[in-house]
């Protein structure tokens, strides 16, 4: 920036000798080993950071105390000092009876919280025995087509006490119901039930791309879960608002940041105009962001990510309820960075990624697998994954003190710098209308789009390191390792149950139900009292996404 | 005389929405010079199969990462030699285990790019293996 001499201050005037007196020589005689130095959002970080670089930054205004507005450092006072992250593997493969067994295991070894993935058919709406499910049948995550599969898969595991992640989208108002109805029949009280759903439409559009109906109707179920939710489970976070897919799509850590939090205030303006108190649901909506290989841009990445929350809640929403104005999150390591190449470096990958999550204040965590490059994760490679976590949770020390990095120059410098392009995309976002209609005009999708081919060539040619792929390269790589293979039976035996479950159920009930659900979604009540009553009768996901399909209709992406 | 541009269709098949290296590739693919269609998500081995006979390609680039590459990838190149599109190359990029990769060649595809893999080597692939045309 140019500065007249008058304006100069003087912490710029520190900075400036030091370049003539000590830097300046230096350079003439070693230059630096490229012109620019960039993270792998490939924004430019400067050689050194100091005072002069925070000197719009007050302390009680933007950093404060961790528990305390704006929330930069956390919104627990003690950190992890009271309680560590919820170690939360992410698990599901082949049949309801795998991925089952794969949670106890899990929990055996010190797991506290479960996630599921479901498969591509679950996550589409459609049934194992759909002709588009062929050759998807647990591929990707468990199959669960009805009631009866969600039984098997939480068959001895209580869900009054175990708090549950699922993974689901576009049918998440079903499998929501699925998942009460289980408890219910588990003796479980609604009230005490606590998990997450992640339920996030929003997301879809922009960057995952499972999505079923139109935006607008899509919406409306996401809002129902809010509105059942907060009658009736009111210890349960009906969404996690998620950059995750968003920065595995392309994104840059900023555009992660800042299309993630839009979308989570256009989930608060559609749940206020539906009639919602926003503090009776705001505090239950959670967020999920990933952790990629830049370890600073992430941490400052999650302080900016509270801060700038708190303030649109208390400016744009008038929120004065902690509840409300903290911001909690989930964290996965970024799936993306992975390489096929040299997989056991990947382990070395996750470790810090992780650990920059912990830093930023995750309240809690995913470790990927080495294998995942390759494959589903084996039960080894999951465990190591498990046991990253443990080891910075029990031996680094990190968890000691609250937010270690809270005052670093670099740190709060690129905090402020995420908040403000956060907050210069939001502006953009609102000219269009808002989310909905940013994501109907292809704005989000293209921006992605475009940091992901700039990143792809910045690789090409060469500006952007990937130890084993663009360096230090291996002909020979050390020999193979056993990877998941999922049994191709498992679509047959799931379509044995679901034909059995077709056989021994009421279809009357059913198709009173179904009709019942439809009259819901025409006229606008909220579809989750007949979804649940729907599931009850073992009415499958497919048959109910039908339903919904039936009067909602099918969403189309615009070319772009 | 203009050489024939090479003609690629970039394909998603299956049920998986994730997309960013089908479109990375389709940008690369035109940056080289190349004609690329893209068929968006969700195509059925069949639609992928007409598209890329209505198109009139060199090669189809198919885009997997849900693990159902053994199912629908052999499903492609039979369609596609049914059509008599016996010189259509088929390339595969995804999430695929190395033991998978003789099979699929056996079963008639060309060429398995794994993460990592450089678009200039996809590029090159491409130049060297497609087979001049009139």
């Amino acid at each position: 920036m140019a500065e007249t001499n008058e304006i100069t201050s003087p912490k710029q005037a520190a900075v400036e000798r030091w370049e003539q007196e000590t830097l300046g020589p230096v350079l003439k005689k070693r230059p630096e080993s490229k012109a620019r130095f960039e993270t792998v959002s490939l924004d430019e970080v400067n050689r050194l950071y100091t005072p002069a670089d925070t000197a719009d930054i007050d302390f009680e205004r933007d950093i404060s105390f961790p528990g305390e507005f704006p929330y930069t450092r956390g919104i627990h006072p003690t950190g992890y000092r009271g309680k560590l992250w919820t170690m939360r593997q992410f698990a599901g493969f082949g049949t309801p009876e795998e991925t089952n067994a794969r949670f106890k295991y899990l929990m055996e070894q010190g797991q506290t919280g479960l996630s599921v993935a479901y498969d591509l058919p679950a996550l589409m709406g459609y049934d194992a025995d759909s002709v588009l499910s062929e050759g998807e049948v647990g591929k990707c995550g468990v199959a669960v087509s009805s009631l009866a599969d969600m039984e098997v898969l939480f068959d001895g595991i209580p869900l009054e006490q175990v708090t549950v992640s699922q993974t689901i989208n576009a049918p998440a108002s079903v499998l929501l119901a699925m998942y009460l109805v289980v408890a219910e029949k588990q003796g479980a009280d609604f009230r005490k039930i606590s998990g997450t759903l992640q339920n996030d439409i929003l997301k879809e559009y922009i960057a995952q791309k499972e999505w079923i109906y139109p935006i607008r109707p899509a919406m409306k179920l996401v809002i129902d879960t809010f509105e059942f939710c907060t009658q009736h489970v009111p210890k349960y976070n009906p969404i996690s608002v998620s950059g995750y897919h968003i920065r595995e799509a392309g994104a840059t850590a900023m555009q992660e940041l800042a299309f993630t939090l839009r979308d989570g205030i256009e989930y608060v303006e559609w749940g206020v105009r539906a009639g919602l108190d926003v503090d009776v649901f705001v505090p239950r909506i959670s967020f999920f962001f990933n952790a990629h290989n830049d370890f600073f841009e992430e941490i400052a990445k999650y302080r900016a990510a509270r801060r700038i929350w708190s303030r649109v809640m208390r400016e744009r929403f008038g929120s004065r309820d902690p509840r409300t104005l903290q911001l909690r999150f989930h964290t996965q390591t970024a799936g993306v960075s992975l390489t096929v190449q040299q997989p056991l470096n990947n382990i070395v990958r996750v470790a810090i990624q992780a650990l920059a999550g912990v830093l930023g204040g995750t309240q809690s965590l995913h470790t990927d697998a080495f294998d995942e490059a390759l494959a589903l994760p084996t039960d080894r490679a999951a465990l190591i994954a498990l046991r990253t976590q443990q080891i910075i949770a029990e031996e680094t020390g990190v968890a000691n003190t609250v937010d270690p990095l809270g005052g670093s120059y670099f740190v709060e410098a690129l905090t402020k710098k995420m908040e403000d392009g956060a907050l210069d995309y939001f502006e953009k976002i609102d000219a269009m209308g808002g989310m909905a209609e940013a994501i109907e005009k292809g704005f989000p999708q293209r921006e992605i789009q475009e940091s992901a081919y700039q990143y792809q060539k910045a690789v090409e040619r060469g500006e952007q390191s990937i130890v084993g792929v663009n360096k230090y390269q291996m002909t020979e790589e050390p020999s193979g390792m056993p990877t998941l293979v999922i049994n191709e039976a498992v679509r047959e035996r799931q379509i044995e149950r679901l034909q059995r479950t077709r056989d021994r159920r009421d279809n009357g009930a059913v198709a009173n139900a179904l009709e019942k659900l439809k009259q819901a979604a025409s006229a606008g009540d909220n579809t989750m009292p007949a979804t649940i009553e729907a599931v009850r009768a073992y009415a499958t996901l497919g048959e109910i996404c039908d339903a919904l399909r039936d009067v909602y209709g099918l969403y189309e992406e615009p070319a772009f | 005389m203009n050489e024939r541009k090479i003609r690629v269709l970039v394909a998603k098949p299956g049920l998986d929405g994730h997309d960013r290296g089908a479109k990375v590739i389709a940008r690369a693919l035109r940056d080289a010079g190349m004609e690329v269609i893209y068929t968006g998500l969700r195509q059925t081995p069949e639609m992928i199969a007409a598209a890329a006979l209505q198109e009139d390609v060199d090669a189809v680039g198919v885009s997997i990462l849900s693990g159902a590459h053994n199912t629908l990838c052999p499903r492609i190149v039979q369609l596609l030699r049914e059509r008599g599109m016996d010189d259509c190359l088929v390339l595969v990029g995804g999430i695929v285990p190395q033991e998978d990769i003789p099979k699929l060649k056996a079963q008639g595809v060309a060429e398995i790019f794994l993460p990592g893999t450089s678009t200039e080597d996809i590029v090159t692939f491409l130049r060297q293996n497609i087979r001049p045309r009139a």
